[in-house]
């Protein structure tokens, strides 16, 4: 991905013959559509946003997709200490810091062991490491549902089913296949022979990780972060499956909000709780740029 | 390289001092257990376990009282069921053509050296950022009859506009199916446009000297030359769609009329963890697995074909 920015940057100097004219038909088109398209894909946030600021009588009278004519702030606030899920009425806070609880120690976790899997399996290859590391890639097709059950009696007989370690372990588990084979393909293009020399003064397993494999990879461990802060954030099933209420995540409280809510449904507070929990991923998203774009570009070329 | 490594190691290691076969790199091993737990544990063990729990009269709680096909038999009697399967395969195949396509088009328009490149890739890309209940809820405001879409149009005066997918059964999928384009094509849209450029500059120049037209390349020889990133973006992209669970929770709850835009996902989920009837739901996800199989195993052998995986 990187190499074709750079690509991309270097056609924008002045090359070749002079072009004949930028607004042809052609352009026109192009750019018409493009425009259109993305249109299409702002729009949901544009109504989103719009609908959040505006006060319910507005909402009620008013057009989704115009500004709102007063801004009120009142929905967010509402939706962040004052909707109801049930007959808890704390708003959507509970559930941002059930996720920030779920979020850190499971990105943290799963990127140290996927990174030491990584290790291991290109320079510390075993009998049968390669074996493991296909089962585990054809495992991330796997629909979820088939382990679920088990994965409830492991956590059970361990003593912590409906946990936040046990939500933990269920994020390292299914986030392990991604993320090995991310750290795996990243530390197979560092040169063997810096390995080599590690081993020949006397650096283990552990020696040669830490003072020459994370250093040199920090980029890598930035993607694997990006990729599991959003995924985790985003997570809703495993959130419903292996935690119990007071612990749920912001997605499924937010589902619960706005999907069971009794009496008079107020849109904007509806909107304003759903750009908050939208709000994680995409600040992840507009800070982290190419980034992201590298991060699911490596999940996507699987084996 | 690494096996040459590991040759050399272990010869050391047995000058100096005989050691057993399996101490050898323990500290690799001892670190690799959480992976050949998950890989053998979880994986293997966890989808072994359901699919032999599948075949028992299991209730609340698993029990080993073996019925043979009965949960089979049972499962395929139920409407709803039958109702998800088909749901799931027309939803499949619509969703299935329309990122492709869609993604691959605007591919294309993006591979056009256009400026801005940057900045319309950020913005068909966001909602990917974003969970499926995030988007379910964005698009049911949207299309929301009282002050949606339909709403809008008839306040401009055409009253008898209509347009409501999401509470009437017969349109309910194709609801579903915009919130889901919406979330995903900008995903495709990526992945065609690396494959698009990782196509030799060659190609171009050969087709442009023989006055080729452009859109008759794209057609007769990228899209051929594409075949892998087109066979990967369909394995991805169709063992998400198994999946699926989350959008329709967040947009229809299963509905309209209770039943209308039920999943398998949910099927399973009901039955495990609401109905207390786990036969059920293990056979459910046992076919689930079964249809992922009949995906994965086709694609597996085309890509790997005999030769060894890795």
């Amino acid at each position: 991905m990187a190499d074709v920015g750079v690509a991309a940057g270097a056609m924008t100097g002045p090359r070749g013959a002079k072009p004949k004219k930028t607004l042809s038909g052609r352009n026109i088109m192009l750019y018409g559509t493009l425009i259109v398209v993305c249109v299409y894909y702002l729009l949901p946030l544009w109504v989103m946003v719009m609908t959040s600021l505006k006060g319910m009588p507005e909402v009620r009278i008013g057009n989704i997709f115009a500004p709102p004519v007063e801004i009120t702030f009142q929905p967010w606030v509402k939706a962040w200490s004052e909707a109801c899920t049930g007959l808890n009425c704390d708003g959507l806070s509970r559930g941002f810091w059930n996720s920030v609880l779920i979020t850190v120690p499971s990105v943290i976790v799963s990127i140290a062991i996927a990174s030491v899997n990584g290790y291991a399996l290109i320079n510390w290859k075993f009998r049968g490491s390669d074996v493991f590391f296909t089962i585990l890639i054809f495992g991330s097709f796997i629909p979820y549902q088939i382990m679920l059950y088990p994965i409830v009696i492991l956590l059970r007989e361990m003593g912590i089913y409906g946990t936040l370690w046990g939500l933990i372990i269920v994020h390292t588990i299914f986030g392990m296949p991604i993320l090995t084979l991310l750290f795996r393909n990243y530390f197979s293009s560092i040169p063997e022979e810096l390995f080599k020399a590690a081993r020949v003064d006397g650096a283990g397993f552990w020696g040669i990780y830490f003072r020459i494999m994370l250093p040199m990879s920090l980029p890598i461990f930035v993607v694997a972060l990006i990729l599991q802060v959003t995924g985790i954030w985003n997570d809703f099933l495993f959130g419903v499956v292996f935690t119990k209420p007071d612990l749920y995540p912001m997605t499924v409280q937010l589902n619960n909000i706005v999907n069971s809510v009794q009496g008079v449904k107020e849109y904007n507070v509806n909107m304003a709780a759903t750009v908050l929990t939208g709000l994680v991923p995409l600040i992840v998203y507009f800070v982290s740029g190419k980034l992201f774009v590298r991060g699911i570009a490596a999940g996507a070329v699987k084996g | 390289m690494a096996s040459t490594t590991e040759a050399a190691v272990g010869r050391q290691g047995s000058a100096a001092r005989p050691r057993a076969r399996w101490t050898r790199n323990i500290s690799a091993k001892i670190a690799a257990l959480p992976m050949i737990a998950t890989a053998l544990v979880v994986f293997v063990g966890g989808t072994i376990w359901t699919v032999v729990y599948s075949f028992t009269d299991s209730k609340l709680l698993p029990r080993e009282r073996f019925v043979g096909f009965d949960q089979y038999e049972r499962l395929w009697e139920t409407s709803r069921w039958i109702i998800s399967i088909q749901n799931l395969l027309f939803f499949g195949v619509m969703s299935l053509v329309f990122t492709v396509v869609m993604g691959f088009i605007l591919a294309v328009l993006m591979d056009q050296k256009i400026r801005h490149e940057d900045t319309f890739r950020t913005i068909m890309l966001y909602p990917f950022a974003l969970s499926f209940i995030v988007t379910g809820l964005v698009w049911q405001w949207i299309l929301n009859p009282d002050f949606g879409i339909q709403g809008v149009v008839r306040d401009w005066g055409w009253t008898s506009f209509t347009f409501d997918p999401l509470n009437n059964p017969e349109t309910v999928l194709y609801g579903l199916l915009i919130a889901g384009l919406w979330q995903g094509t900008g995903f495709v849209m990526c992945l065609m446009l690396a494959g698009l450029r990782g196509i030799d500059e060659d190609i171009w120049k050969a087709a442009r000297v023989d006055g080729i037209p452009t859109w008759k390349t794209y057609v007769m020889v990228i899209i051929p030359m594409m075949r892998p990133v087109f066979i990967t973006t369909l394995v991805i992209v169709a063992s998400g769609i198994i999946r699926l669970y989350d959008l329709v929770v967040a947009m229809t709850s299963g509905g309209p009329g209770g039943n209308a835009s039920q999943v398998p996902a949910m099927y399973v989920y009901d039955y495990m963890f609401q109905a207390q009837n786990l036969g059920q739901g293990f056979a459910a996800s046992t076919m689930m697995l079964l249809s992922v199989l009949i995906v994965l195993i086709p694609w597996a052998y085309l890509e790997f074909g005999g030769k060894k995986h890795g």
